[in-house]
């Protein structure tokens, strides 16, 4: 049934449409167009060139990087309608969000929630314009899936903290700014000894080493704190509130992580295609191997599925108000599905697929090799399968803890 | 779960209420025992048709509520969860043939009989021992011939709804038509069908895809009945392993059992996304023979596992009649090889998508 409401809002839809248009057309530089580097978080800051710029500022200074964001730190305040027509124009003309990272995907979320009104705007708006690079001081080298374990210590000083620890699988932690670390404030207590803080990557005392992985990246460090002194606004919460806020900033994480499906598309082309180019096909254009056209259309059914579930639980979580439980679910499938892709794709182009350098391989061969390892990560970090698994045990299907 | 409007909380509801309280696992048991010729409580039918039920994709005009599919599929996983014997979904399906490619005058005749569950109808397609093979059967001047092999809910269908080469046809039981028994692992209402010059009515306005578009709606529904029957063996089955003790624990203490009911979890999840999927692209009238394709698929799959590690994870008590898993187990694989296996609709979802 029509009513007076429906047609004045499809009048500001199409309107706000057009004013998404007009912007792509003025600011999006054409020469930039389908460059965006989906693998940049990991790669480190590529050149950004004057185009690229000009690009991040224009989308910068709109807020339309991280387009729902209050209006009031530098984000877009658009509502999610509004924001998904951003996202589609933006697809139609090949452009790109040049605006992201971990400030983006999980420290934002968290310290809108649970920071204070002074900490919001002081390190929002630099995000929301894609100014500064935050890392996370997570894991340490005996607490991993086991993170509550962590042994960095913050020793209250007065006005400020004296830091002192090692923080290991810091990614991008070479190229950031900023870290946001969860530290341990008292010895006493596994859980309620922890403390969520800021610290600057380039204050005394803190040194970083990249690690290199098989994938010949050095996406991740080792992060050293030497007696660095963090003042004490640097601290989000209250004292001893860090587990509960960095596990909600875990949420955020796994719930961009799961697309672990944003790792497999960086193999390219679909598998189908792939296998027209790499392997047989009949005189109907079908792939020859019977097995292999099975198998691709297994995955393919599968990853249809776990693409209905993640828009399933963004509208659960929208209509139940939050992150839900099921980010952990997400996780768990995504990267699962992600790394199948990739070793399936793998499977697909032989040996042509397994090169390393050198002539003889296109750019997307090589880069597809790189994530294919790359993405063996993704079912480790951010919480293991195992930690997601006993996450889902635990929390959402009620069992008791192992012994 | 997707989100559901007011009236289709309300008709869950109150299928979720009827299945729990008068038709539960027992209801189900008493039929078998007792046999019925129907192969269903004839009772139990007629409170189904009486609550609206059989009518919710047919259009109001023709007696129906014409509340959709995903509403449909609500009220079949409701009483897939309990094993309810009925021809709901079998009705539902022949119902939506007519609805896609009967005339008016088809539609006034059979619709508002359906919708009210005094008549009920089925497919009959297939005419061997899995689905999508020839179509052999035939029609010369009206009267249908050939033989139709494991027609679900046959013995109590007074209408069904019959492929021939050219096209699907109406045929009323009685004359030329002939039931043979076919019981199967599930124990429900099979049958061998043979026509011999039956009287055959065309459903012509269809179009060319028609059996393809009804056979879209039988995967879709039945997957739902699927999604039922697989939530239930994962809440019994995660119940029961919060109450056996051995080695002096829960069994949902151990680890190794945590990991795997978190397995079927994310399989759960990924089936009910799918089934809702095919639900949402037969109200939307979008994408519908691909979206059919995943729904069944995953529908397969995941039901064919979780019913297999029902059954392990309830360990020797499983594998008895007294309790209830066997049953979830063995209608598992009957609806697995029925309006297309795995390996057929993978089939059929390259060929859809071109490679």
């Amino acid at each position: 049934m029509a009513t007076l409401a429906e047609p004045r809002e499809a009048n500001t839809d199409d309107a706000f449409r057009e004013e998404v248009r007009e912007f792509i057309a003025k600011n999006f530089p054409p020469e930039l167009k389908g460059k965006g580097n989906a693998l940049a978080t990991v790669e480190g800051p590529a050149q950004e060139g004057p185009a690229e710029k000009a690009w991040r500022e224009a989308m910068g200074a709109k807020g339309w990087g991280v387009p729902t964001w209050p209006k009031e730190y530098g984000g877009g305040g658009l509502d999610r309608k509004q924001a998904r027509i951003l996202q589609e124009e933006m697809a139609r003309a090949g452009a790109w969000n040049p605006i992201g990272g971990m400030g983006v995907m999980m420290f934002g979320p968290t310290l809108l929630e649970f920071g204070s009104e002074e900490q919001k705007r002081e390190h929002i708006p630099p995000i929301a314009k894609g100014e500064i690079r935050w890392c996370q001081g997570y894991s340490e080298p005996n607490a991993g899936s086991d993170l509550a374990n962590l042994q960095t210590f913050a020793e209250d000083k007065g006005d400020h903290y004296l830091v002192n620890g090692q923080k290991t699988w810091t990614s991008g932690g070479q190229w950031a700014d900023k870290c946001f670390a969860i530290v341990r404030t008292d010895k006493s207590d596994k859980h309620n000894g922890i403390s969520f803080m800021l610290i600057d990557m380039d204050a005394p005392g803190v040194e970083v080493r990249p690690i290199q992985m098989i994938s010949g990246m050095s996406p991740f460090c080792e992060t050293f704190f030497t007696d660095v002194k963090v003042p004490k606004e640097n601290l989000v919460g209250k004292e001893g509130q860090g587990w509960t806020i960095g596990k909600r900033l875990l949420q955020h994480e796994r719930t961009n992580l799961s697309g672990g499906g944003s790792m497999a598309r960086l193999m390219g082309s679909s598998l189908a295609d792939a296998a027209r180019k790499y392997a047989e096909t009949g005189d109907d254009g079908q792939i020859a191997d019977p097995v292999l056209r099975d198998r691709i259309a297994d995955f393919e059914i599968r990853w249809q599925s776990f693409l209905l579930t993640a828009k399933r639980a963004v509208e659960e979580s929208k209509a139940a108000g939050g992150v839900s439980e099921i980010s952990s679910v997400l996780k768990k499938l995504g990267t699962k599905l992600g790394q199948e892709r990739s070793e399936l794709m793998i499977e697909i182009m032989g040996l042509q697929g397994l090169g390393w350098e050198g002539d003889g391989f296109e750019e997307a061969e090589l880069a597809g090799v790189r994530a294919w390892l790359f993405g063996k990560a993704t079912t480790i970090y951010g919480g293991s399968t195992e930690i997601q698994n006993n996450i889902i045990a635990k929390r959402v299907l009620g069992m008791l803890d192992h012994q | 779960m997707a989100i559901l409007n007011e009236e289709q909380e309300m008709l869950r509801d109150m299928a979720r209420d009827w299945a729990t309280n008068e038709s539960p696992v027992t209801a189900w048991r008493k039929v078998r025992t007792e046999k019925p010729a129907e192969g269903y409580s004839p009772d139990a039918w007629n409170t189904m048709a009486q609550m609206g039920w059989a009518g919710v994709v047919i259009p109001e005009e023709h007696g129906g509520s014409d509340f959709g599919w995903m509403s449909a599929g609500l009220v079949v996983e409701e009483l897939g969860k309990t094993m309810t014997a009925s021809p709901i979904v079998a009705t539902t399906l022949a119902a939506s043939a007519i609805v896609l490619g009967g005339s008016d005058e088809q539609k006034a005749r059979w619709l508002p009989k359906l919708a009210s569950g005094e008549v009920v109808g089925t497919l009959a397609f297939d005419e061997g021992a899995h689905h999508g093979g020839k179509t052999e059967a035939s029609v010369s001047d009206g009267k249908l011939s050939g033989t139709k092999a494991f027609v679900h809910e046959a013995h109590g269908a007074s209408l069904f709804v019959v492929s021939a080469a050219d096209g699907l046809y109406l045929v009323e039981k009685g004359d030329g038509v002939t039931l043979s028994d076919r019981k199967l692992t599930d124990m429900r209402s099979h049958a061998t069908i043979t026509f011999d010059g039956a009287a055959a009515d065309k459903l012509a306005d269809g179009g060319d895809d028609l059996a393809d578009k009804v056979l879209d709606r039988a995967r879709i529904l039945t997957a739902a009945e699927m999604l039922g029957m697989a939530q239930q063996v994962f809440d019994v089955t995660l119940d029961y392993l919060k109450q056996r003790v051995q080695f002096n624990q829960v069994l949902a203490s151990f680890q190794a059992l945590q990991h795997r009911m978190a397995d079927l979890f994310g399989d759960l999840a990924m089936m009910r996304s799918a089934v809702e999927g095919g639900l949402e692209a037969l109200d939307s009238g979008h994408g519908i023979p691909r979206a059919a394709c995943v729904a069944k698929a995953e529908a397969n799959r995941v039901l064919h596992t979780m019913s297999r590690e029902g059954v392990q994870l309830h360990g020797g008590i499983g594998m008895t009649d007294e309790y209830d898993i066997g049953f979830y187990l063995k209608r598992a694989r009957v609806l697995e090889a029925s309006w297309g296996s795995t390996s057929y609709l993978r089939d059929r979802f390259a060929s859809l998508a071109g490679y």
